[in-house]
């Protein structure tokens, strides 16, 4: 009985814990975009992806914008914020914090594609993102 | 006897005196970091949120009313998009709110708040009067330089702007 409960608690204990660090990874983001999206993950495009990243856009006061304006035109590359603080590489290679919390991943969608195309980001351009940098050495 | 003892009593004494007077920093020595020196806070979603897209600015250089006006527009921070979700957002305008210039709780916030008009609620701390004053002295051209960026940046300058140190001693300006 004592055995059983230990093992009970033990058990529980792992479970809180990865549920805790819940790490996603890249492909799982990918994964699920496309799944939001209805279309398999094969249809993801790197090339979009790096199309989106790489437009020009009409930012909010007529001044081009686009995501290169602040994560430089290298996205392994540190970039810069406008008031000048260092942003961490974009791509995984570099930075392999990145697309592993979908809370933090969501946030920045929503304010970037928001402060870049003045609109949200859909599902399918948000896996499309990943998979181009993804690919990025 | 009883003189030399009183006598190696006194400097003694001094000695120790003198020696804390040199090894706190001088605001530290005041209890709640001094003028230039704020008040070591914690506060984790300040840190990570407001800082990783500029220094996590002290709530002590503007008044609640401030603070209040900054976190109910962050949909256009300054030009960008800042939302966050209603939780985060809530607990850093209550800890910006309890620590603000107008909070009584550091000197830095009573001087900010003493060059305040009443119904002032300023959104950049560049624009309160009392940091206009501070940095009278430093140029137009100094500001835009590709070094310093902008206003924004303290820590261009104030080398433990981070730390909540704006000693005059810390200053570097770039070229």
């Amino acid at each position: 009985m004592i055995e059983r409960i230990r093992f009970g608690s033990l058990a529980l204990l792992v479970m809180a814990s990865a549920g805790a660090l819940a790490a996603e990874t890249p492909a799982g983001l990918m994964a699920r975009y496309a799944q939001e999206a209805g279309v398999p993950v094969s249809a993801l495009s790197a090339a979009r992806g790096a199309a989106l990243y790489r437009t020009d856009h009409p930012g909010r006061d007529g001044e081009p914008v686009r995501c290169a304006s602040c994560h430089t035109d290298k996205p392994n590359q540190p970039g810069r914020t406008r008031v000048g603080k260092r942003i961490e590489p974009l791509a995984p290679a570099a930075n392999p914090q990145r697309f592993t919390d979908v809370a933090k991943v969501e946030k920045w969608f929503r304010r970037n594609c928001q402060d870049v195309l003045q609109r949200e980001c859909s599902a399918q351009e948000k896996g499309d993102f990943i998979a181009w940098l993804s690919q990025v050495k | 006897m009883n003189y030399l003892l009183r006598g190696i009593g006194v400097l003694a004494t001094v000695g120790v005196v003198g020696l804390l007077a040199f090894s706190l920093p001088s605001g530290e020595a005041r209890g709640d970091g001094g003028g230039d020196t704020l008040p070591q806070l914690k506060n984790k979603n300040w840190q990570q949120e407001c800082a990783s897209c500029h220094l996590a600015y002290a709530p002590a250089f503007l008044p609640k009313s401030s603070w209040r006006r900054v976190m109910g527009g962050l949909e256009r921070h300054f030009g960008e998009n800042a939302s966050l979700d209603p939780a985060t957002q809530a607990d850093i305008l209550r800890f910006l709110e309890a620590n603000a210039a107008d909070s009584g709780t550091s000197r830095m916030g009573n001087k900010v708040m003493q060059r305040m008009a009443a119904n002032e609620a300023p959104l950049r701390i560049t624009d309160t009067r009392w940091f206009v004053r501070k940095h009278d002295e430093v140029a137009r051209a100094t500001w835009s330089r590709k070094s310093v960026g902008s206003a924004a940046n303290c820590a261009a300058c104030h080398q433990r702007a981070e730390k909540g140190i704006f000693d005059e001693h810390d200053i570097r300006i770039p070229k």
